[in-house]
C-alpha cells in the first residue's frame, strides 16, 4: 500500500484488519512478509528556510533530495545519517522518515548529536488511522511532552511519520583528518579520549584495528582547521606517528558507512558502550572483525553467524543491536536489546496506547 | 487560573498520611505546620500561591520511593520541587498535595573527564554542577538565567535551555540518563554513560515532562571541555526589523555563534541602569558571541561585524577584555531582575521562527498600544525564542488580569507565525489552557496516553501542562472510583 497523502494513509490504518510492516525506502533491513506500507508516495520538502536552519519535509522524501537542497545553500544534516545500502545489500531510495524513524546518526553524533536531536517536529498517524502532530519547526520547543523523540529511534512501532521538520547547520568550509599509529584498541581509545577532552572540537572519532590507526576529524573555517590539527598533534605527541590523513571526505563516509564490513560473510552488531569500557567489550566478542566509532562509544562488530553476542558483552552499561542478521537469528536473539522489566513495562505500555491493536511491525522491538 | 478542587477526603486523612510519612522520613524532612507549609506555596510565578497540605524533603532515592508509594497508595496528589525556581507554576502546589523537594539531594556522584559526563543527585543547582569541574576547565553547557538558584531536577522537568544553547543544545541534548522513581514507588533507570537509547527513548520523553511522569533523583549529564575564550560583540541598530534580519544574515553566512541575544529599547535601559554595562540607548540590541582561540575569535567576529556593518548599526562594539565581556553579559543576565525594578511583570517564553521576528515584534508593539501596558522584549534572537516582558502593577485590580489577556494574545500570535507557546520555561499552569490552541485534542489525548503509562493514577503533579477540561476526567477517575 502506498498511500499518496497523509488523510489516505489514516484512512488505511483504520480499515486496517491485520498488521502491517511499515517501510520507508526499504533500505535499513528490516522489511518482513506480509503487507507493506510505504511511505515513498508522501513525498517533497514542504518548507525550507536557511535563514531559520529549518527544514520540513514529507516522511517519504529521498534523502538525496534533501541534502541536495540543503547542498545548495551551503548546509548540510549535520547528524550525518548513513546509507545501509552497502552494508545490507539493500535496493532502494533511503528516505526523511527511514532515517528518522530509526534515529540514524553517523560519527558527527559525538559531537553535533543525534538525528533525535535535531528532530524538531512530527507529524504521524497512530495505530488508530489518528493523525497526531507533536514539536513543530522552531529550535526551542518545550511545549506539552516531548513525543518527537519518542518517535524517534521508534522504527514505525508507535505511528507511520507523515512529515518531520529538522534542524540544519552550516557545511563546514574546511575538513581535515589524521591518523594516530596505536598500538591496541586501549591506547586508541585513550588517544581519542584525550582529543575529545581538549577544547579543538573534533568531529569525527574513530579507531579501525584492521589498520591501528586512531582516526580524527576536524572541520570549520580553513584557518581554524589548520589551527586545531596542529594544536591536537601537540596534545597527541606521546600517543604515537601521527600523519594528515587524505581525501577526509571519503575517510569518513567509509566509516560511516561501515564500508570496511560490505561483502563480507556474519551478523552485524551495533553496540553502544561507555567510551573506555570499549576496549576490553571489543576483547569479549570474539568477533572477525570490528571498527570504533564515537571515541570508542559506538563499536560495530562483524560475527559469526547467528551467534549471541550479548551473552559474551556480560553486564555492562550500554546496548546491543543486530543490523545485519537473517530472520530467523532475528527472531530467536531479538534484533535489539531485552529491557530490564521496569522500562520494558513502560515501552510495552506505550506500544499499547499508540497502537492499542498491535498493528505495525509487530514483535521489531519486542 | 483555576486549580481544582482541594479532594476533601485526601485534607480529612492529613494526620494519617504525615504519620506514615514519618515511619519512612527523619522528623526534620516531614514539613506539617502550615506556618512552615508556606514557604512552598509558590515557585517564581509568584502571581499564584497556595500552601501544600505538607511538604517532604527525601535525603536518598529510597525515601522517594517511600514517600512516592504511600501517597500513591493513599491517593494524594505530589507536586516535585527543584529549586521553585519555574515561571511557569510548574511547582504550584494544591491544597491537598505532598511537596516533594528534591533539595537534600545535592551530591556529586561521580567525574569522568575520559567519558565525559557528571552524574548528580538532581538537588544540585544548575551553576554547582559546573562548579564541579571547572577547575578542570569542564563545564555543564545548558544555562538558564536562573542558573545559581534553580536544580537540576527542574532542568529536566522543563527541559530548560539558557543563552548558549544556539550551539549547545538545551538539556535534553545534555542529559545522558536518569534514576527515576515512578508513582508506585518503582524504580527505573533510563539511559546511561553510553550514547542514544536501545530501544524507546523514554529519555526523551521524560525529559520536559515537567514533573509528571516521575522524580528523577540522579541524572549523568554530558560536561564538555571549556572552549579557549570567548568573545562577544555587541550591536546597536535604530530598528526592530533590521536588528531582526541582521541576524537572519549572520546565520546563513555559516558561522554559528555560541549565543545571539537581542533586547529593545525598554529592556535596554533598565539593564542599564542596573547593571551599567555601558548599553547604546537605541531601539535594538544584539549580544553576540563566538568562541575558540583568540585568531578563530577574531576571523568569526570580523565576518560577523563585516555582515553587521550593511545593515548600519548606531553601535559596533567589540568586546576588548575579560572584563568587559562579563559587564556585557551581566547586563543581559540581569535583565530580568532590571525589569522588576521597572514593575511588576510577567515574563513570556514563545518561540517563534526567526524569519517572522520583525512581524511579531510589530504586532506586540500595537498590541501593547491597545492594552496599555508596556512590553519589554528580551530574547535568545539565534533560536527565535522570545521573552517579552509585560509590565503591570499587581496591587492595581484588574492589572493581572489584563496582563494575562495581553500575554494569552503573544502566545497566540507565536504559535499562528509557525511557533510554540513556550520555549525553554515549560507549560505549567501558565500556559496550560492556551495548549488547545497549538493542538488538536487528538495531539493532546496522544500526550496525556504517555501519562497514563507511567502514573495511571493521575497523581504527579495532576493539574498542569493540559488544560483542565482536557484532563478532568482522568484526574478524576480516582476520586470516583473511590
Amino acid at each position: 500500500m502506498k498511500p499518496e497523502t497523509e488523510a489516505e494513509l489514516a484512512e488505511i490504518v483504520a480499515d486496517l484488519k491485520e498488521p502491517v510492516r511499515i517501510a520507508g525506502g526499504g533500505t535499513r533491513g528490516v522489511a518482513g512478509p506480509g503487507t507493506t506500507i510505504e511511505t515513498s508516495g508522501l513525498s517533497g520538502i514542504t518548507l525550507y528556510e536557511p535563514g531559520a536552519l529549518t527544514i520540513v519535509a514529507k516522511a517519504g522524501t529521498p534523502v538525496a533530495e534533501i541534502e541536495a537542497a540543503l547542498e545548495a545553500e551551503g548546509q548540510q544534516l549535520a547528524f550525518e545519517p548513513m546509507d545501509h545500502r552497502g552494508l545490507l545489500g539493500t535496493v532502494g531510495e533511503p528516505t526523511i522518515g527511514g532515517v528518522v524513524a530509526a534515529n540514524i546518526s553517523g560519527p558527527r553524533r559525538i559531537q553535533a548529536g543525534a538525528c533525535r536531536d535535531f528532530l524538531l517536529g512530527v507529524r504521524y498517524v497512530d495505530g488508530t488511522g489518528r493523525v497526531v502532530k507533536n514539536g513543530g519547526r522552531v529550535m526551542k520547543n518545550v511545549t506539552g511532552y516531548d513525543l518527537v523523540k519518542l518517535m524517534a529511534g521508534s522504527w514505525g512501532t508507535l505511528g507511520v511519520l507523515t512529515e518531520v521538520s529538522l534542524k540544519v547547520l552550516p557545511k563546514p568550509e574546511a575538513t581535515a583528518a589524521m591518523a594516530v599509529q596505536v598500538p591496541d584498541a586501549a591506547t586508541a581509545i585513550q588517544t581519542l579520549s584525550a582529543a575529545l577532552k581538549s577544547p579543538f572540537e573534533v568531529s569525527g572519532a574513530a579507531y579501525d584495528p584492521q589498520t591501528g590507526r586512531a582516526l580524527l576529524r576536524v572541520e570549520g573555517f580553513t584557518d581554524s582547521v589548520a589551527y586545531r590539527v596542529d594544536q591536537l598533534k601537540s596534545v597527541l605527541s606521546d600517543s604515537g606517528e601521527i600523519d594528515e590523513a587524505e581525501q577526509p571526505a571519503d575517510l569518513w563516509r567509509a566509516l560511516r558507512d561501515v564500508t570496511a564490513f560490505h561483502g563480507q560473510d556474519g551478523d552485524v552488531w551495533r553496540i553502544s558502550v561507555k567510551p573506555t569500557d570499549a576496549p576490553d567489550i571489543a576483547a569479549r566478542l570474539q568477533a572477525y572483525q570490528t571498527l570504533f566509532d564515537w571515541g570508542g562509544g559506538l563499536i560495530w562488530a562483524l560475527a559469526s553467524k547467528a551467534t549471541d553476542l550479548r551473552a559474551r558483552l556480560g553486564v555492562h552499561d550500554g546496548h546491543a543491536t543486530l543490523v545485519r542478521v537473517d530472520a530467523a537469528t532475528a527472531d530467536a536473539l531479538g534484533r535489539f536489546q531485552p529491557e530490564p522489566a521496569g522500562f520494558k513495562a513502560l515501552t510495552k505500555g506505550l506500544r499499547q496506547k499508540f497502537d492499542p491493536r498491535g498493528l505495525f511491525n509487530p514483535g521489531l522491538m519486542g | 487560573m483555576d486549580m481544582p478542587t482541594p479532594n476533601p477526603d485526601v485534607l480529612r486523612r492529613k494526620a494519617l498520611v504525615q504519620q506514615r510519612l514519618l515511619k519512612v522520613l527523619p522528623e526534620d524532612a516531614v514539613i506539617h505546620d502550615p506556618a512552615e507549609t508556606r514557604a512552598y506555596e509558590c515557585d517564581a510565578l509568584t502571581a499564584y500561591k497556595c500552601p501544600p497540605m505538607l511538604a517532604v524533603l527525601p535525603s536518598t532515592t529510597q525515601e522517594v520511593s517511600d514517600v512516592l508509594r504511600i501517597c500513591c497508595e493513599e491517593g494524594v496528589p505530589v507536586v516535585p520541587r527543584g529549586s521553585g525556581t519555574s515561571l511557569a507554576g510548574g511547582a504550584l502546589p494544591t491544597a491537598d498535595c505532598v511537596i516533594l523537594g528534591v533539595a537534600r539531594m545535592n551530591e556529586v556522584l561521580e567525574v569522568d573527564y575520559d567519558n565525559r559526563f557528571i552524574r548528580v543527585q538532581t538537588g544540585r543547582t544548575n551553576l554547582s554542577v559546573t562548579g564541579a569541574v571547572e577547575e578542570d576547565n569542564f563545564f555543564y553547557a545548558p544555562d538558564p538565567s536562573s542558573q545559581l538558584a534553580c536544580a537540576i531536577a527542574g532542568n529536566i522537568a522543563m527541559n530548560s535551555g539558557g543563552a548558549h544553547c544556539l550551539k549547545y543544545g538545551v538539556t535534553t541534548n545534555n542529559l545522558l540518563g536518569v534514576k527515576m522513581v515512578l508513582m508506585d514507588g518503582s524504580v527505573v533507570e533510563i539511559g546511561g554513560t553510553h550514547l542514544d537509547s536501545g530501544g524507546l527513548d523514554l529519555l526523551g520523553v521524560v525529559c520536559g515532562s515537567e514533573g509528571q511522569l516521575g522524580v528523577v533523583t540522579e541524572a549523568t549529564l554530558r560536561i564538555l571541555r571549556k572552549p579557549e575564550g570567548a568573545r562577544p560583540v555587541l550591536m546597536g541598530f535604530d530598528d526592530n526589523e533590521v536588528a531582526g534580519q541582521c541576524v537572519s544574515d549572520i546565520i546563513k553566512s555559516g558561522i554559528l555563534p555560541v549565543a545571539i541575544e537581542f533586547m529593545d529599547t525598554l529592556c535596554i535601559r533598565a539593564c542599564e541602569n542596573f547593571a551599567h554595562a555601558g548599553y547604546p540607548d537605541c531601539a535594538a540590541l544584539l549580544i553576540v558571541e563566538v568562541e575558540g582561540s583568540d585568531a578563530e575569535i577574531d576571523y568569526q567576529l570580523s565576518k560577523i561585524i563585516e555582515i553587521a556593518k550593511r545593515h548600519n548599526p548606531v553601535e559596533l562594539r567589540e568586546s576588548q577584555s575579560a572584563e568587559e565581556s562579563a559587564k556585557i553579559w551581566l547586563g543581559r543576565k540581569s535583565a530580568f531582575g532590571a525589569m522588576g525594578q521597572l514593575n511588576d511583570y510577567m515574563c513570556l517564553d514563545g518561540t517563534i521562527p526567526v524569519s517572522a521576528l520583525p512581524e511579531v515584534l510589530r504586532r506586540i508593539g500595537e498590541m501593547s498600544e491597545e492594552y496599555g501596558l508596556p512590553v519589554g522584549n528580551v530574547f535568545h534572537a539565534g533560536d527565535g525564542n522570545m521573552h517579552p516582558l509585560i509590565l503591570f502593577d499587581a496591587n492595581k485590580p484588574g492589572d493581572l488580569e489584563k496582563c494575562e489577556a495581553f500575554g494569552a494574545d503573544i502566545l497566540k500570535l507565536c504559535v499562528d507565525v509557525g511557533g510554540c507557546l513556550t520555549g525553554e520555561h515549560g507549560v505549567g499552569i501558565e500556559k496550560r489552557d492556551l495548549m488547545s490552541h497549538q493542538y488538536t485534542p487528538a495531539d493532546l489525548e496522544a500526550q496525556m496516553t504517555v501519562k497514563d503509562v507511567f502514573d495511571p493514577k493521575w497523581l504527579l503533579n495532576p493539574a498542569k501542562v493540559f488544560p483542565l477540561s482536557a484532563s478532568e476526567a482522568r484526574r478524576n477517575a480516582l476520586m470516583a472510583a473511590e
